[in-house]
């Protein structure tokens, strides 16, 4: 609370000094505020969102100096329970009273959707990163919201079609019930179709469910050679450990995690996980940028390895802080433009663009779980680099009416 | 075997393997109920106390007191946290209940809702909201069993076994034993018990912390197989007052046998239409309360 006061007290002199100083200011209230909108306590705390978001955001600013065009920049996060009315009022509140600037992370499909549309009609830009349903560049694209990181076309691209290619060509999906899941579902079935199998059969399953026993069985019974796991975070995590619990996958039955991150397989323990293949947007032992930048990263979170959504964090970051930079203010319409312009070259993203819809095309990786190495965190093998344009839908085929009309 | 029948019997398995937490958790609110005249909103989350005291047991109370190689296992988990969730739900009719046993019901009603509350919000501050595994499975009960139709894990076995001989090691207690008979004759006329010198208030007290007590227990065989949260009471307190409903209000074998199966109808429904297994046991309800007022096994309505 004291820490609360000092910084708007700091926040409002630095305003008033600034106001004085000159009446149009470049950087708008003489901050650049950035917030973190996560899911700070739930289902996607660990590896998503959490504590490891926020140090990523935090991390970055430290390295572009803590300062842009000589004003400071602040970083507030704020837990949304999973609940978009939550993180609905808590983006309303960080716009109209606190001036947020930009928002970040919005892991959690449901809540990025709406956050993204409410922040666009204020005219504030968002970067999510957790949030994984294509919707948001696509149907729902906004003149403002970005989609940095991955999508769920580009999951199963990678996930699926290795799957199929091994034989596995009958699906039954078990699917997180809301905008995410169904999402995913229908991305990961199109793949599945595409390439000649089949999907028997579905269920859709409340996020945070703990006993997914009585899904498995119906999957199971289905007959069908996958079970896709259209779900993410813990329950993905539970979801496979019941499946050896109740001995599914000793049954024959193969499981595909459309979104696994490593902290899921660190989680599940690579002797459960082995073998198991997933798509990410990035992988800290791709090359030696990421391991340096991994290094960074524990040394700064004190202990735990970065997942791709905590990099992509500190990589729209970055961007961001540097289109504001290059566009010599921080009005979102010559931000948001300049970002259009940029190439997004770092250890996260090789030769990536920022489409006019606002999805950040970037290469993504298959991923195959092997056995621990030496490293905790190094659980899996880079199988395949899939070409950012190959991962993601063409800026025609995404569906985004601001690009079409 | 034909695949339906098959799956028919493993949702039964499944259903019946929630239907043990229905039962014990309903069969605590009817002892409660029948011999208190309490309805124990607070009953979720003791059932969520007494999860979380096994967790602590495991995983918190050795790095608290410096010992970090101490953990408390399930085996002495499952005597202890059941009998702290007892002494805890004793203090709480002691202090806070006994001083509305004249008013009416309601009262006891909100009281316990409000307890519901207060934990569920110290629980959630201190730990995380969506959950936590709890790592302290026995190793003895690892593993798989095959039943024939399906692979069962042999923790849920376990489960299943052991709560139906404490719920009828209860209602044998309470129905069937002397000390069960000074319990409903105390509370049926406390007056005429206390002029053969039996203390009322104690027994009452003790009848309290035996109920909350099989939550407890409920919370600590529940532990293994969901995620230790703050909310998980909470989910399944709606559940377990339609199945004492449906019982009858304050009747032992009621709420047992009806636990019991409604597990059983849910886990079966979700075979056909799934979809409709969060519905069911409300549906029965409906046709429950308007066919016989009084609940299946209820005396008087």
């Amino acid at each position: 609370m004291k820490k609360a006061i000092t910084a708007s007290v700091s926040a409002l002199a630095i305003s008033l000094g600034a106001g004085a100083a000159m009446a149009q200011d470049a950087i708008s209230d003489g901050v650049v505020k950035i917030g973190v909108l996560g899911d700070m306590s739930g289902v996607y705390s660990t590896g998503f969102s959490g504590k490891g978001a926020v140090d990523a955001v935090k991390m970055a600013v430290r390295d572009f100096g803590g300062t842009v065009l000589g004003k400071p920049i602040e970083v507030i996060s704020a837990d949304h329970q999973n609940k978009a009315d939550v993180g609905s009022a808590t983006a309303r509140q960080w716009i109209d009273q606190d001036h947020v600037d930009m928002i970040a992370d919005l892991t959690n499909s449901a809540v990025a959707l709406a956050v993204q549309q409410l922040a666009s009609e204020k005219h504030t830009l968002t970067f999510a990163t957790g949030a994984a349903t294509s919707a948001l560049t696509g149907k729902e694209c906004t003149n403002y919201g970005i989609h940095y990181g991955y999508d769920t076309h580009a999951l199963p691209v990678g996930t699926a079609t290795a799957v199929v290619k091994n034989g596995g060509d009958s699906w039954y999906f078990i699917t997180a019930d809301y905008a995410f899941g169904h999402a995913l579902q229908d991305n990961t079935a199109s793949v599945v179709e595409t390439l000649g199998g089949s999907v028997v059969g579905s269920s859709d399953v409340p996020l945070a469910t703990t006993d997914f026993s009585s899904y498995l069985l119906q999957a199971q019974s289905s007959g069908a050679k996958v079970i896709g796991l259209a779900n993410a975070g813990q329950d993905t995590v539970n979801a496979i450990k019941q499946a050896h619990e109740f001995g599914i996958v000793e049954g024959g039955q193969q499981l595909a995690g459309m979104l696994v991150l490593i902290s899921d397989v660190k989680s599940l323990g690579t002797d459960v996980a082995k073998g198991l293949q997933f798509t990410s947007g990035w992988y800290w032992n791709q090359d030696d940028a990421s391991r340096k930048w991994k290094e960074e990263y524990e040394k700064f979170s004190g202990g735990e390895a970065p997942t791709f959504p905590h990099a992509a964090d500190y990589s729209l970051t970055m961007a961001y802080l540097k289109a504001i930079e290059a566009a010599g203010t921080d009005d979102p319409d010559k931000v948001r433009a300049e970002l259009g312009k940029m190439k997004i070259d770092d250890f996260f993203a090789k030769g990536g663009t920022i489409r006019p819809d606002g999805l950040l095309e970037h290469d993504m990786y298959l991923l195959k779980v092997k056995d621990g190495g030496t490293d905790p965190w190094d659980v899996a093998d880079v199988v395949r680099t899939i070409p950012g344009n190959e991962a993601y839908a063409s800026l025609a085929d995404g569906g985004c009416p601001l690009v079409n009309n | 075997m034909d695949p339906m029948i098959r799956l028919i019997l493993a949702q039964g398995m499944l259903g019946l393997n929630n239907g043990v937490f229905y039962a014990m958790l309903s069969l605590g609110l009817a002892v409660i109920f029948g011999l208190l005249n309490v309805v124990n909103f607070a009953h979720g989350a003791l059932y969520m106390l007494g999860a979380f005291l096994a967790l602590i047991l495991y995983s918190n109370l050795g790095p608290w007191l410096g010992i970090d190689a101490l953990h408390i296992g399930f085996w002495p988990a499952l005597v202890l946290a059941p009998l702290m969730v007892a002494a805890f739900g004793m203090l709480i009719e002691r202090f806070l209940l006994r001083r509305l046993y004249k008013l009416d019901p309601i009262y006891s009603l909100l009281l316990t809702f409000g307890i519901t509350l207060v934990l569920q919000g110290v629980f959630i501050n201190f730990f995380n909201a969506s959950g936590t595994p709890y790592p302290g499975m026995p190793d003895s009960l690892k593993g798989v069993v095959n039943l024939g139709f399906m692979m069962f894990p042999k923790y849920r076995l376990f489960v299943i076994v052991f709560s139906i001989i404490v719920c009828f090691g209860t209602w044998f207690i309470i129905e069937r034993t002397h000390i069960g008979a000074r319990l409903r004759a105390g509370t049926e006329n406390p007056e005429l018990v206390k002029a053969f010198g039996i203390n009322v208030p104690l027994m009452v007290m003790l009848t309290f912390g035996f109920g909350t007590g099989l939550a407890g227990l409920a919370g600590v065989l529940a532990a293994p197989i969901y995620s230790v949260s703050p909310l998980m009471g909470a989910n399944l307190i709606i559940v377990i007052f339609a199945v004492v409903v449906i019982g009858g209000m304050g009747s032992i074998l009621g709420a047992v046998v009806t636990g019991f199966s409604l597990g059983l109808i849910e886990g079966i429904t979700k075979v056909f239409y799934a979809p409709a297994s969060n519905t069911v046991i409300f549906l029965l309800m409906v046709i429950v309360l308007l066919v016989r007022p009084q609940g299946l096994f209820g005396k008087h309505g």
